[in-house]
């Protein structure tokens, strides 16, 4: 089937190193709508791999290996045309832009028209429970209000996968469990290959998928 | 572009100062055939070293390196650990801060007109207290020992060593530590000096080598607290750079190698009190003393650092009401009459310096924050910060004395055809601005927080577009506030001014100067009050700017 | 290309036509058509703000009056428009100078003239107003210290050393008459007199004061000083001031900056006695608020200095045309009244009354000299200055012995 080629994310052979050191490698393909799960201890250089994926890596490491996504090898592209969408366990909105200003930020220029672009905004404000915010100081927003938003920037950019480095470790019990379901659902219903890193086994139960351990 | 802007910055900053210290050295040793000067000779460090007084002048010139240093550097250290973390702290550091803006001569001369024996505080306790009808003949200001040069440069000097001290403080774990010392009994202050102090010199240790060579180099400070009998080195360089006859001119260009040789002595002697003190501070550490009672200390850094704030606001707002006072006699505490008489006289001929010191600061911030984004950026695209080395480049203007290398460049300027030009003089200034613009704008830089960029880019941004609307943006508050700081230093820059300007470009600064030389008070307090309200308005609108452009975002207020 | 060669050398030529093109002081109405729309820099020392707004106004005259732009560059030692010139001359700058016009007298003139630094002979006594300069009753205004002025200074204003105290404070019948006597003064009242600290030139006029009153032979001091009759000859100055200096203000191990400095340090309190080069010097003050109005004035009765200072137009000035139409302003009679009025500066003027028309000698006898200046009459004996060698080298020695913190 073509799917198995051209669909989803496929680590071909990536490794990372450090000065030299080889910090890991992996060889997978995630399918879309599916979750691969790498765990490990800090320092064991798996948000290096998100990195290396997302194509910010730290010129400190290197890396090797392609990355092919829809057929082609990213893994030599910019960042920006690698459409990697990335959650990190803080929700890093841009505290100069507005709620809405987020969102539109990262609608894809293909959305012509401010009122266009803020409608597009407003809809998937509402999509995440959050109808009305587009004017708000992102700063004013609960933690798990400002989760929301940032899933709803993420998905609004169109993404061809989803990278998340442990993003919901820094909320609390109850809203833990209702936005790791929410960010699960969205991936699955855009049928995005996820790559996460966590520590947390119960993140990975959720997330379901294969785990692999590194470090 | 991008890839040439730390070279730029390095060719701004060594190739000047190299310039400089080559058109120094050459007529030093005799040789400078314009002037006549076609041999190697030592004659020019004999003549230097037969004028009288030279020891003292070097003494002193020494003494004022060292002393400044080790005061300041001393304040700062105990002020830190006695009080960080406290509504204190935050409070003498807000109070101290804007003290970085005002110009040395400024504060100088708020300090003389504090201390002098008919100052404002003999005139606070006379004649009720003192029974002082008259002033009492006392030397205060321009003491023979330099005393009060110190002060003056004491007061100026611990606010940049607060700067650079906080700025380094995120970068070690100083609430954990001081809570670690403390569990084990330590005083805080001691806690503090054994656990955090060393880390955080570590990185300070620049700044107050930068320190040393300005206290031991310094001329308008000098010219206006320093003993006469003999000037400080600095100041009779100058006077000797200014002697009529042509032979003179060797003369000061060796003076002026003498004068790096002080520097360099009084970073010697520096580095060994280091090494004493850190052996000092591990014996110390080793029989294991508590110091928790350390309240005295603790209150006296806090008394020092108040009494800094106080002497600088209290003597400019001394200078203020000089600027509008009529006659105002001893020992009356306010003035007899208030005139606006000295302004009108000034007001006038006051457009030419305030255009000149507004453009070319202004011109000289701009090209330095250029070079400075430029640099930083490509240092995050490589992930080189150059370490080291290259932080020994951006302190060099600030190492190598004034004195020693803006003569030469001059000489070299001159000869090369360039007479006082505006860009010259942007040139110049530029030497000096960049190294503060980079020091303040680096930490802020570098602690961005990278993921921002990340996520723009995951979001199909280019570089361009991340840096305009992301990075710039979120670090407008700091690039605003490093410009102000360059605008500063800009505006208060008296020897390159006076030596690239050549009198026909003249600044607030240059004017205040040379005018303090006449004693008016009136004058000398419109002008030092010019001298503070422009980096004052620089500093305003950095802060006032990204206020008002995102007056409803929470969070871009903290950073 | 041709043309832009054509072009380039018409250019090159033009350049070198109007350099060469020297200016004539004969020829007024050439010197002003050329002046007009030049900027003329002015070096002149600018420790003194009713000098320095004097000096603005000068400046609004001549913009208005000849299109002649001033720049007053400020100076605080005159030695550095003369060390600005030196460096030009010795980087071939022969031409296109920083400087065009320097406020001058004594041995900053005579070094200039001595190394060829100013322009030629004769331009000031061409000047239209040098026929109302005094010449006669003056000699001063054509001999600088000793040094003939030959024409390449004019003439701006008149000086003369004047003692100020504060009547309010000081007894007037105590005061002194001669340096024996101010040293008498002193002893009885330490602590409150002093002198600029040389190379200020008005504290180096003091050591002239005391070394023309003490020399044996007054006349040795008109001639270039003999290096090895000097420590003879200036023995009694100096045996005067180790006697004068534990009695100064601060025990002499600090001395006020200049004449200004003394003259706030006479307000404050600190000084009882202080002096300038300008008898008009405590009006004007008083008038600015500086000084209490009960400040008076007096001299010696056997005589004190007096001296002319000049303006001088450096060899390599850019714009001789404006700085010799600034120059002869400085001689007209409106400038020099306007200059003698103690509320504006109270310089004296170097004109001679009886060579003014009728309506300009008004402006002199109009002006209210003010409270605290004495009658000319009342100014007593002028002295003549030394020689400039003396100033150098006595100077040198005052460095060497005072100059040094014990």
């Amino acid at each position: 089937m073509p799917d198995d080629t051209t669909a989803g994310l496929r680590l071909d052979a990536v490794r990372i190193r450090l000065g030299g050191q080889e910090l890991l490698s992996v060889d997978r393909l995630v399918r879309p709508g599916e979750t691969l799960t790498v765990m490990g201890p800090s320092g064991s250089g798996k948000s290096t791999l998100l990195a290396y994926i997302g194509g910010f890596l730290d010129p400190a490491f290197s890396g090797e290996g392609r990355v092919i996504c829809g057929g082609r090898d990213i893994a030599h592209l910019p960042a920006q045309e690698r459409h990697a969408g990335i959650l990190f366990q803080d929700p890093l909105l841009f505290p100069h832009m507005s709620v809405g200003g987020n969102l539109v930020f990262a609608i894809p220029r293909a959305v012509a028209g401010s009122a266009a672009r803020r409608k597009r905004a407003e809809a998937a404000l509402a999509d995440v429970g959050l109808e009305g915010f587009f004017d708000r100081d992102p700063d004013t927003l609960s933690g798990g209000q400002k989760a929301r938003v940032a899933l709803a920037r993420v998905l609004l950019a169109e993404p061809n996968f989803l990278l998340l480095d442990e993003p919901f470790s820094k909320l609390d019990m109850q809203l833990r469990d209702q936005i790791r379901g929410l960010v699960f659902e969205r991936a699955k219903r855009s049928r995005l290959p996820v790559i996460l890193v966590t520590h947390d086994a119960a993140d990975a139960a959720a997330a379901g998928g294969d785990v692999i351990e590194v470090g | 572009m991008l890839r040439f802007a730390p070279l730029l910055a390095i060719a701004v900053l060594a190739l000047p100062v190299i310039a400089g210290l080559a058109g120094t050295l050459a007529p030093a040793f005799g040789y400078l055939p314009a002037l006549g000067g076609s041999e190697i000779s030592l004659e020019p460090f004999r003549i230097v070293l037969g004028q009288p007084g030279l020891l003292r002048s070097c003494l002193i010139a020494l003494a004022s390196g060292v002393v400044t240093a080790a005061i300041s550097t001393a304040l700062v250290a105990l002020f830190v650990g006695g009080w960080s973390e406290t509504r204190t702290f935050r409070l003498i550091q807000s109070l101290v801060s804007p003290l970085l803006a005002v110009p040395h001569a400024a504060a100088a001369f708020g300090l003389a007109f504090m201390i002098a024996p008919s100052g404002f505080l003999a005139r606070l306790v006379s004649p009720w207290a003192t029974g002082w009808t008259r002033p009492p003949d006392w030397l205060i200001v321009n003491d023979s020992l330099g005393l009060s040069l110190m002060a003056g440069l004491i007061v100026k000097e611990v606010p940049f060593l607060l700067l650079i001290t906080l700025a380094a403080l995120p970068q070690v774990p100083l609430a954990a530590s001081n809570r670690l010392a403390g569990s084990l009994g330590y005083g805080r202050v001691a806690g503090f000096l054994f656990t955090t102090w060393p880390a955080i010199y570590r990185q300070i240790r620049l700044a107050v080598s930068a320190v040393i060579a300005f206290a031991s180099s310094a001329v308008d400070v000098a010219v206006i607290l320093g003993p006469t009998t003999p000037a400080s080195l600095p100041v009779r360089l100058v006077q000797w750079m200014n002697d009529p006859e042509l032979t003179a001119r060797f003369m000061a260009s060796a003076g002026a190698v003498l004068q790096l040789g002080v520097t360099l002595a009084a970073l010697l002697i520096w580095f060994g009190l280091e090494k004493l003190c850190a052996m000092a501070t591990m014996r110390l550490c080793e029989r294991g003393p508590r110091f928790r009672a350390d309240a005295g200390i603790r209150m006296v850094a806090l008394l020092a650092m108040a009494t800094t704030a106080i002497a600088i606001f209290g003597g400019l707002g001394l200078l203020a009401l000089w600027s509008v006072s009529g006659l105002w006699q001893f020992p009356h505490v306010l003035p007899a009459s208030l005139s606006l008489r000295g302004w009108q006289q000034t007001l006038p001929g006051i457009g030419d310096p305030l255009t000149t010191t507004v453009t070319v600061g202004l011109a000289a911030t701009v090209l330095s924050a250029l070079i400075v984004v430029a640099s930083l950026a490509r240092e995050q695209e490589t992930g080189r910060s150059g370490g080291n080395r290259a932080l020994l480049f951006i302190y060099l203007p600030l190492l190598v004395p004034q004195a020693g290398f803006v003569f030469g460049l001059k000489l070299f300027l001159v000869h090369g055809g360039v007479g006082a030009n505006w860009a010259a003089l942007v040139f110049v200034h530029l030497v000096f601005v960049l190294p503060y613009v980079f020091l303040s704008l680096s930490a802020p830089w570098r602690a961005f927080d990278r993921r921002y960029e990340a996520i723009a880019a995951g979001l199909g941004k280019g570089r361009g577009t991340t840096f305009l609307a992301i990075r710039l943006p979120m670090l407008s508050r700091a690039i605003l506030a490093a410009m102000a700081v360059g605008f500063a230093v800009s505006v208060g820059q008296y020897l390159p001014t006076v030596l690239i300007g050549a009198g026909r470009l003249v600044t607030i600064t240059t004017e205040a100067v040379a005018l303090g030389a006449g004693g008016n008070r009136r004058i000398i307090g419109i002008y030092a009050f010019l001298q503070m309200l422009l980096p004052f308005l620089g500093f305003a609108l950095a802060a006032l700017v990204p206020a008002l452009l995102f007056r409803n975002r929470r969070a871009m207020k903290i950073a | 290309m041709k043309t832009v060669l054509a072009a380039l050398a018409a250019f090159a030529l033009s350049t070198t036509l109007a350099t060469a093109a020297e200016v004539n002081p004969a020829d007024w109405d050439a010197v002003l058509k050329d002046a007009k729309g030049e900027t003329v820099y002015w070096n002149a020392w600018g420790g003194s703000q009713n000098i320095n707004a004097y000096i603005g106004w000068v400046g609004e005259e001549l913009q208005q009056r000849f299109g002649v732009k001033l720049v007053h560059v400020k100076l605080d030692d005159t030695a550095n428009a003369v060390a600005t010139v030196v460096t030009e001359k010795a980087a071939g700058k022969d031409t296109g100078g920083t400087i065009d016009l320097i406020w001058i007298n004594g041995e900053n003139f005579a070094s200039m003239k001595r190394q060829g630094l100013l322009y030629e002979p004769g331009w000031a006594t061409q000047l239209p107003n040098w026929r109302y300069v005094d010449a006669e009753t003056k000699p001063t205004v054509t001999t600088d210290f000793t040094i003939p002025t030959d024409g390449m200074e004019s003439p701006w204003g008149m000086a003369k050393l004047v003692f100020f105290y504060d009547s309010a404070r000081t007894d007037a019948s105590g005061l002194p008459d001669s340096a024996d006597e101010l040293l008498a003064w002193a002893k009885q009242q330490p602590g409150r007199f002093s002198y600029p600290q040389p190379p200020d030139f008005i504290g180096s006029t003091f050591l002239k004061q005391v070394l023309s009153e003490k020399i044996a032979d007054p006349a040795k001091l008109l001639e270039p000083v003999k290096p090895d009759e000097f420590a003879g000859l200036t023995k009694p100055l100096f045996d005067y001031l180790d006697q004068l200096h534990p009695y100064l203000w601060r025990s002499a191990k600090a001395f006020p900056k200049d004449y200004p400095s003394m003259s706030q340090l006479l307000a404050d309190g600190e000084l009882d006695i202080t002096f300038a080069f300008n008898p008009a010097e405590a009006s004007s003050a008083i008038a600015n608020d500086l000084l209490p109005d009960k400040v008076r004035s007096f001299t010696f009765s056997g005589g004190t200095l007096s001296n002319t200072h000049f303006v001088a137009i450096p060899y390599n000035a850019a714009a001789k045309a404006g700085a010799l139409v600034t120059a002869n302003f400085l001689l007209s009679p409106e400038a020099q009244a306007r200059k003698q009025d103690p509320g504006i500066w109270g310089d004296p003027t170097v004109l001679a009354m009886d060579r003014l028309s009728d309506k300009d000698r008004a402006r002199f006898e109009k002006l209210d000299l003010g409270i605290a200046t004495l009658k000319p009459d009342e100014l007593g004996p002028t002295l003549p200055e030394p020689h400039p060698s003396w100033m150098a080298m006595i100077e040198e020695e005052w460095a060497a012995r005072y100059g040094v913190a014990n």
